[in-house]
């Protein structure tokens, strides 16, 4: 049977207007308008936070891609210039937001190595448990936001901030805050836990392995998730490590690059725990890695907890007021959640640091962006964003 | 890892004429850094990433200092009429920005290196060679430093503003930079808009003009 089709310009309606909404950037004669550049964000809801991509379309088809940020800048690094050492502390929870205490570990690393401080046991395991901890919700989420992102609306993120708000609501009892923690000190943590602290931290951590099995049952081998994300926003070795591209993302293009093993700073090296490594570095590898990690944090947190001894929690020596370092520079970085995060302060032997750096994996990893994107669908940007994992506190501070 | 001594050492023995100076770090455990001239720079940083035994193919961090012109105070012992006496003096050292890098190596596992270069005079020759040719992971930080330093790097493929908007005109993080007393103004991509709004409404109107402020 023959099907006539019918055109849509038999309805009687107003006369099409010229122009369109995008900025059209192509002059080519033979086809005028082929080329559009078109802005996406800031406040595009999938761009997690005030962050713009200024995209340019051949049809669907990326072409060129420029990020644009800096709408949450306010210098932290230049407030931090101007305050006491310890005076930054609460500042720098609010970097990167979803992982307080790694940020507040990155920075007392990086004034315990300026100033020569040691820190007692019971605070090692206290800033590994919550580091850890940090890292599940951290990648939780960022599963959950990768699956709506590729519209499965809901369900998966929901999962993830269900187990989320478990680990924040430890952390809520220990320091007194879901999010900005301000936990860790120079040369210890605040206080101590309370009471009862870590066996519920010990149930979370047993429970937590049903939850990633039935979170993987529902997405890992998922149809629609392997054909959205499988050979889309490849990502080489070599450009990976030219790129300074760290985290999860780096070992998904296969480089065994963790800063727990390679500087195994605090008690890292006391640890069994394995480095997942990707192969083919693309969307799916880095979903993947984020999965595996969970199962090794699970691993360390589990050993962390049987072996957590008594004893004081911050170094007596360690001065919190009036704490002036000798002059001279000291590097400390971390493995965050998403990347190396690290503090590079240069001291005058003043009460205030000399300069101030942070070392920011979010914006880092932004830089290889266009790289992922070129080739692939508009719709494909927004996954590849998301699976490089930023936060924009982080990216513009 | 080599200490950075030797490191200097065999860079300047392998390779004539380059600047290679090494600093002390007075933090305890702290490593000396190497000052490198501008004229060699981007030489010696390929150097580094690629000599066998080095190989620090990852730069992590990149960031500039200022360091504004200051007096140093300093005592000599001096001849001052019969007797010899400490006598206070003073010398000037010229200010500089400084873009430091932090190298370490992906495949050997070691680092970090930490390298330095130093521009003339802070407000007319801020240009230094930019190491984004030798390792990518600089585009971004550099154009940072670019923006809230005032550096200039030569060579950088895409040098423009990156945290502050292109329509500013200072560099924030510069020690002597005095912030504006009003931050209402900053411009948007919709100011023509705003401007048509305000030339149309009636004073006094509300949403508009100054009385809503």
């Amino acid at each position: 049977m023959m099907v006539t089709q019918r055109s849509s310009d038999e309805w009687d309606r107003p006369a099409p207007v010229a122009g369109s909404y995008a900025f059209v950037v192509g002059d080519d004669p033979e086809d005028p308008g082929s080329l559009l550049e078109v802005s996406m964000g800031p406040q595009h809801p999938s761009t997690h936070g005030v962050f713009r991509m200024d995209v340019v379309l051949d049809g669907e088809t990326v072409v060129k891609l420029k990020p644009v940020f800096g709408y949450l800048h306010r210098n932290h690094e230049k407030i931090a210039e101007n305050i006491s050492y310890l005076g930054s502390m609460p500042y720098t929870d609010r970097l990167d937001y979803f992982c307080s205490l790694t940020n507040n570990w990155a920075y007392a690393l990086a004034v315990e190595k300026l100033a020569g401080i040691s820190v007692p046991e019971r605070a090692e395991y206290l800033r590994v448990i919550l580091s850890e901890l940090t890292r599940l919700q951290n990648h939780v989420c960022l599963a959950g936001f990768l699956a709506q992102d590729m519209g499965a609306s809901g369900t998966p993120l929901m999962y993830g901030f269900r187990e989320r708000e478990k680990i924040l609501d430890l952390f809520e009892s220990l320091t007194g805050a879901r999010m900005m923690c301000n936990y860790m000190r120079f040369g210890g943590c605040r206080c101590d836990t309370p009471p009862g602290w870590l066996d519920e931290a010990r149930a979370v951590v047993d429970s937590f392995p049903r939850f990633l099995h039935e979170f993987e049952n529902l997405l890992s081998s998922n149809e629609i998730l392997m054909s959205r994300t499988q050979g889309i926003g490849v990502l080489g070795k070599d450009l990976a490590v030219g790129a300074g591209i760290t985290g999860p993302c780096l070992r998904a293009a296969g480089v065994d690059y963790d800063i727990r093993k390679v500087d195994g700073y605090g008690i890292y090296p006391r640890f069994q725990f394995r480095v997942p490594l990707g192969e083919h570095g693309d969307t799916y590898d880095r979903y993947m890695m984020r999965i595996l990690e969970m199962h090794e944090s699970l691993g360390i947190l589990k050993q962390a907890l049987d072996g957590i001894p008594e004893g004081p929690i911050i170094d007596p020596k360690a001065k919190l007021r009036g704490f002036r370092p000798k002059a001279g520079e000291s590097y400390g970085r971390i493995e965050a959640p998403k990347g190396e995060l690290g503090f590079y302060l240069i001291s005058d032997g003043s009460p205030s640091p000399y300069r101030y750096r942070v070392r920011p994996p979010s914006l880092v990893n932004l830089t290889v962006l266009e790289d992922l994107c070129v080739g692939h669908n508009v719709a494909d940007t927004v996954i590849i964003l998301g699976s490089i994992d930023i936060v924009l506190g982080e990216v513009d501070r | 890892m080599e200490t950075p001594q030797q490191i200097r050492d065999r860079i300047v023995g392998a390779v004539a004429g380059l600047q290679v100076e090494c600093l002390p770090n007075g933090a305890p455990a702290g490593v000396p850094s190497l000052l490198v001239g501008r004229s060699c720079f981007r030489e010696v940083a390929i150097f580094l990433r690629d000599d066998p035994q080095l190989r620090l193919d990852y730069c992590s961090n990149v960031t500039g200092v200022d360091w504004p012109e200051r007096t140093e105070k300093f005592k000599v012992r001096r001849q001052v009429g019969e007797v010899e006496k400490d006598v206070e003096e003073s010398r000037v050292i010229p200010g500089c920005l400084e873009v430091v890098y932090h190298l370490y190596s992906m495949s050997l596992k070691h680092g970090p290196l930490v390298i330095r270069v130093r521009t003339g005079d802070r407000s007319a020759d801020v240009s230094v060679p930019s190491l984004t040719p030798v390792w990518r992971a600089c585009e971004l930080q550099e154009r940072e430093v670019f923006d809230l330093f005032g550096v200039h790097f030569d060579g950088h493929p895409d040098l423009r503003r990156i945290l502050m908007w292109d329509g500013f005109v200072d560099h924030p993080m510069r020690r002597d930079y005095v912030e504006p007393d009003d931050y209402d103004y900053e411009p948007t991509p919709h100011d023509h808009v705003l401007d048509r709004a305000l030339a149309r409404a009636k004073p006094g109107e509300a949403g508009c003009g100054s009385g809503a402020r």
